[in-house]
This record gives C-alpha cells, structure tokens and sequence, in this order.
C-alpha cells in the first residue's frame, strides 16, 4: 500500500532526484505488478489486439490465417458500379447493423434505468430494521446467482403461448383475452427480454445501493428526526446526494454488461431481429457466416463505443472510480 | 543391452496395446426425442467388438446451434471430439476439417442411396458417412378427420379449410386447446425447410437454382408466404413463429393439434406409451397447391464425419463406419423411426411390420427437394439466415410477402457477387 502511494506521490512532488530507498521501492512496486500487467496483457490485451487487427484483414473462418490486409473494407468501402451509381458496403452501411445498434442502446438505456430505480428501492427496503432482514437479503440474491442461460430458458418455458404459467395466469385474471407468444412475437420480444433481465439483475443494484447505503452515518437521520424533516425531503436532499457516488458506480458496471448483452438474448429470443443486438450480430457474421474479419469489425466498434460510453460517463459524471476524493 | 533393449520394445509394444485398447471416442450428437438414450444402447456392440470406449456429448437440437459450436471446435483445431454428427447441408462448409473416408468405405458405398453418398462428398472427397436420411410428412389425426368427415389434404387449401372446420367444431365442443395445424416458425434452418416446402410445392422454384441463379422473387412464392402467413393466429397459433421441431411435437403429442408437419422422428414417439395420441394418427406426403403442382419435401439427414484433428483416428473412422453400418441403421429404423439410407433396408420385413411409415417414405424422400446447399457452398449459411428471415418477417406481419422477397432477392444477389464461392 505504502509503495503505491509513494509511486503517486513522487511525482506530484515534482522533483526527479528523490531518495534512493524511494525510487528501490517504486522497483520493487513494477516488480509485484509486472505479473498482473502481463495476465492482463494475456487475456484481454492481446485477444483485443487481435480482434482489432482481424477487422482490417478479410480473414474467414476456414483459414485463420491466409487473411489479406484489406484496410477499411469491413467498415466502410463504396464501389461505382456499371450503371454509374454508388454502391456502399461494409458494416457502417448495413441496415442489420444499425438495428442491433439500436436494439442495444434501447435495451440498455430502459433496463438500467429500471434496475437503478427498483435496485434502489430494494435497498432502501433492505436498509431498514424489520424482522427476517438477513433472510430477506439472501433470498433477494437467489435471481442474480442462477446463471443466465438456466434463467433464459427457465423463463423461456414460463412465457411458452401454449403451456407457459405466465399466459395461464394473466388469462385467469382475465387480463388477456387470448394466449399470447411473448418470445416469438416482435412487439413483445424485447419486453420479454427486458423482464428477464431486469428480474436477474435488480438484486445486483440492490447489493451495490445497499452497500452505499450502510456507508451513511446514522446520525445524520437521527438530526432530520429531531428538526422533523420530511422523509421524501431526507431521500432526495440526503440520502440520494449520500449514495450517488455508489449508485453511479452500480449504474456503470450494469451499462458496460448491458451494451454486451448476449447469453441471455441467445437463449430467449434467438435470430429476432427485434432483439439482436450488437453481440448477437458479430457472433453470428464470426462463427455462423464465417466472415471472421467482417464480424472482428463489429466486435471492434462495439468495444469502441463502451469506450467512448465509460469516457463520457466519468467525465460528465465526475465518478470517482479511484477513490481520490477521501485521500 | 540386449535385455533393455528387449525390455523397451516390450513396454512400448505393451503401451501401444494398452492405447489401442483404452482409445474412447468422443461423439457429437443433436439431440431429439429419446435419441441420445438410444445412441447409448447403439454404441455397445461396438464397444465389446472393439474395446474402446465411445463417450456421447449431447448438443442442442437446433442444428444451427449445433453448426455454430461445431464451426468454432473445428476451427481452432480441436482434439477432444473425434466424430461428428452432421447435417446433410454442412459438408460443402466443414469438409476441410474433415478426414476423407472414401478409402474407408470403399465396399460399402454402393449399398448408400447414391444422391446422399454424392451429397457428402467435396471434390471427390467423401467427408461424412449417412447414418439416416430424413424427408418431413404430414401427421394428421385420424380421428378427428373421421369424426368430421374429412378426407386426408392432398392441396394446402384443403388443409387449411379442414384444420379450420375441425379445429372450430373441437373449440365449440369444449377442447379450448386444440389448433388446426403445428409446424417450425422459430427463425432458424428449420424455417428454411418448412418454408422451401410451400415455395417448392407452389412451383415457385427452390431459392436458389442448381445452376446458382436467384429465383425466389416470384409470384408463386409470394403466394406461399401469403398463404402461410394467413395460417398464424388462425389454424396455428402465434406462438408458432417460436416453435421448433420438439415445440410443434409437444403440442401435437398431447392431442391439442389435428396436423402436423415433422419429420419422421416424430413418429416412433408419437406411438409411445406416454403418447396422448397413441394409434390415433397417421402420416401422408405434404400437400401440394394443386393441379399442376406437386408436393415437396425438403431432403435432411445426418451424417458422421471423422475431425481432421481426432488423436483416434483409426478408432473414430471404424466408429463411423460402424454407425453407418446395415446393422445400426436397422437399429435406428427401429429404435427412433429413422429412415435408413441403404437401399436393401426398405424392403426389410421386421422394418415393414414395427415401422410402416418407413417403407411408404421410400417414394417421399426419392422426391425430396435439397436445399441450395450445392450452389450457395460457403455462403448457404447466409443465404439460409437471409431466406428464413425474409420469411420470419413475412409471417409475422413486417412487411408482405412481396416486399421482403424483393428485398430478399436483392440481399442475395449482393452476397453472390461475382459468383457463389
């Protein structure tokens, strides 16, 4: 810990002739992190690289390795033909493309939404003294520990139009006139597949809130009881401002898994293109068309775009990922 | 010296035997109806003959699942599988990671349907044994067609008017459950069956022709879709555009549909003891759009194919030939209701007796329509997704039939380019 806080520290000092015990322990800081660098260099860096380099190859899936580099053929390329008009390929022209750009972006903006708001809601339940607490809490993480492919199927069966409970019991309550196929058809596909997701991982925003939650000094609440504050005025002047730097940290880790949805879209609603999202779509063009370079290119602009996502997000959120401001 | 030296060559020779003996291949399998517990009991024979083991992994059943996984396993070059089943469409796409069993098979390929050993084999390599082949029928209720005095469809407007009239009077009479006709709707290859099958038998060629040109932008395919979109919601349910094969057999084997369409798998399970529609049903060819049309059925089957990368070689192909083997297809004939694809089995008395329905698909599958696999070679997959697609679309109200086959046309052509490669 020292070490670290030296390797910072040394050059905000800004003095380049530090002690020589000083810079022995930066030495022996590389030395303990030069592990984890290369683990990290093994399993995300060099598949990234990778990926990024087939995308401008036109690599297939039956060779691996006899691709030709072809620049920017994948994303973008416009070829006059004989009639003399234009003609526009690669993925940045493709309609299938820009609608599994939408199906993800529409899916991630309505499902984090929602699994923030209820997230928070179960947390602040959470919070409270009642009787039965711990059981409560361990039961409410029961959907976000059954993986995601058992969950997709288990629901796939429950939202069945012939023998799935949920028609069975919206049509007993007389909600519905007629049995409805929530996975097949398109209207309802993407609210299908938003239920489950929100269902999965609302615990996930609780644990995470709820964690942010406990941070917050009691007597603070016990100040606003004595003045008689509102408790609506305590949530949104004390509690929320209190939480945020938790929550906006939940939100971002839910967002990044969201723009990669694709276990649970596979499973429920497989080849819809109402619900094909950018995962979806690359896996497809890899390993299905064996267009391995046309599918690296989606996969690449997908990394690009979480990039550009999380850049923002902490720039305009201020989120303070590294803990600074207590330092 | 001479004594270590004899120890050595003792030791190697005895591992080599231990290695020969211990050799367990790994089988890929889709998996449908009751077939991975029989493919256990299909195995053992060959266990005790040759002292391997055979481990069988099951897969999902949709053979584009299947294909995906294979396509990934094979390109990474890896030597944990040794045999593959594989669908009749994937030779042309998977036959570089395969070993070429012409060799292997020399005496017995002429016994083989002669289409299906030319379906499988890539530039006069033949890449994958047939272990069955398959051609869909039309399952219908014999019952109730006698209870309202229908005839068996041989046109699709028959069918559609009889699973009308049979499905209202049920409904009325109480049955809330029943529908008129199941079939596959889900968008994947099941899809491009079904929907090959209405287009074919609607004169409206087969997507892409032999000689590789595009023709499935044409009146009578649009008047297929038409036809076949005008089924969701009325003789089958909505839900129907989720169903696969097992989906559409579920709601038929509990008695809550009057037709199926399906392949012959569904038969053997459909006589079973837990069958709710046990002896209440039979099998006809599908039908057509009337005079001047004839009925199609689109041509599947499996195969079994060696990896290029299996460690067991000889084992593995003496394993594929063994499930291709007279024996074992009459097994499967038997067992799970499979259609054999060697030729003396059709005439097969013990075959004809348990399994009647094989012997009348003779004529079916000699008709059967191939999918485009042959022209489209490498690019089938995606000419595939785009078709069923196009068709997914159409049965689910986005856009008419006219449009997306318009669109599916144009689709096509850009992928063939310069020439299907």
């Amino acid at each position: 810990m020292s070490a670290t806080t030296q390797i910072s520290a040394a050059p905000r000092a800004g003095k380049p002739a530090t002690s020589e015990l000083q810079r022995q322990r930066v030495r022996a800081a590389m030395w303990f992190l030069l592990p984890m660098i290369m683990a990290l260099f093994v399993a995300a860096g060099w598949p990234l690289f990778r990926t990024i380099y087939f995308s401008f190859t036109n690599t297939s899936l039956n060779d691996l390795y006899g691709g030709d580099w072809v620049w920017f053929k994948n994303y973008l390329s416009v070829r006059e033909l004989p009639s003399g008009r234009l003609r526009w390929s690669g993925t940045l022209a493709d309609p299938k493309w820009w609608n599994a750009v939408w199906n993800t972006v529409k899916f991630s903006a309505v499902s984090v939404t929602i699994e923030a708001i209820l997230g928070l809601m179960v947390a602040l339940v959470l919070n409270a003294e009642f009787k039965g607490r711990g059981l409560v809490r361990a039961a409410i993480l029961i959907p976000w520990a059954i993986p995601t492919i058992v969950s997709a199927k288990m629901w796939g069966w429950m939202l069945n139009d012939q023998f799935g409970m949920i028609n069975d019991m919206l049509l007993n309550v007389g909600l519905i006139e007629q049995r409805i196929a929530w996975t097949a058809n398109p209207d309802t596909a993407m609210l299908a597949v938003l239920v489950v997701d929100v269902w999965k991982t609302t615990p996930f925003m609780a644990l995470l809130c709820l964690a942010g939650l406990q941070m917050i000094p009691r007597d603070i609440y016990e100040a606003t009881k004595i003045d008689g504050v509102h408790p609506v005025k305590v949530f949104f002047k004390i509690t929320l401002p209190l939480v945020r730097p938790a929550l906006m940290v939940a939100i971002i880790f839910r967002m990044l898994d969201a723009l990669r949805i694709f276990d649970l879209i596979y499973v429920l609603t497989p080849n819809s293109s109402a619900t094909k999202t950018m995962s979806i779509i690359s896996r497809e063009n890899m390993f299905d068309f064996s267009n391995f370079a046309y599918g690296s290119a989606q996969s690449t602009l997908l990394f690009l775009m979480i990039a550009i996502f999380v850049v923002l997000y902490i720039w305009l959120g201020k989120v303070d990922l590294g803990g600074k401001e207590k330092n | 010296m001479k004594l270590t030296k004899a120890l050595a060559t003792l030791m190697i020779s005895a591992a080599a035997i231990t290695s020969a003996q211990a050799a367990n291949i790994n089988f890929v399998s889709g998996a449908t109806g009751n077939a991975i517990a029989n493919l256990q009991e299909i195995v053992k024979p060959w266990e005790a003959e040759t002292g391997n083991t055979v481990t069988i992994v099951p897969m999902p059943s949709s053979t584009t699942d299947q294909f995906g996984q294979y396509r990934l396993w094979l390109a990474a070059g890896n030597s944990d599988i040794d045999v593959y089943q594989t669908d009749v469409i994937w030779a042309p796409q998977l036959a570089d990671n395969l070993v070429d069993l012409t060799e292997a098979a020399a005496d017995v390929v002429g016994s083989h349907f002669p289409s299906i050993i030319e379906s499988q084999t890539v530039n006069g390599r033949l890449v994958a044994m047939p272990i069955f082949t398959d051609a869909p029928a039309l399952y219908y209720r014999t019952d109730l067609l006698a209870k309202y005095g229908a005839s068996v469809p041989t046109t699709w407007a028959e069918l559609t008017a009889t699973a009308q009239l049979v499905q209202d009077g049920e409904r009325a009479a109480g049955n809330a459950d029943i529908w008129g006709f199941v079939w596959q709707g889900n968008a994947y290859e099941g899809l491009t069956c079904d929907a090959l099958e209405w287009v074919k038998s609607h004169g409206g060629g087969q997507i892409v022709e032999p000689d590789g040109s595009i023709s499935i932008n044409n009146a009578n395919a649009i008047a297929a879709l038409e036809q076949a979109a005008s089924w969701v919601g009325t003789i089958s349910p909505e839900g129907v555009l989720a169903y696969q094969e097992e989906e559409a057999r579920g709601v038929w084997q509990t008695g809550n549909a009057v037709f199926m369409r399906n392949w012959p798998y569904a038969y053997g399970l459909g006589n079973g003891d837990d069958s709710a529609v046990k002896g209440l049903f039979d099998v006809a060819p599908l039908p057509s759009a009337g005079e001047g049309t004839a009925s199609a059925a689109t041509l599947g089957g499996w195969n079994v194919a060696v990896s290029k990368y299996s460690p067991n070689q000889e084992a593995a192909i003496s394993f594929a030939m063994f499930m291709a083997s007279e024996a074992v297809q009459k097994q499967r004939a038997l067992l799970d209701s499979n259609l054999p694809t060697i030729i003396s089995l059709y005439d097969d008395a013990d075959i004809a007796a348990q399994v009647p329905i094989i012997p009348r698909w003779k004529e079916v599958f000699l008709n059967a329509v191939p999918r485009p696999s042959a022209p489209a070679q490498q690019s089938y997959n995606e000419v595939s997704s785009l078709f069923w697609s196009a068709v997914h679309d159409t049965l689910s109200g986005t856009g008419t039939a006219a449009e997306n086959l318009e669109n599916l046309e144009a689709d096509l052509t850009d992928l063939r380019g310069d020439g299907w490669k």
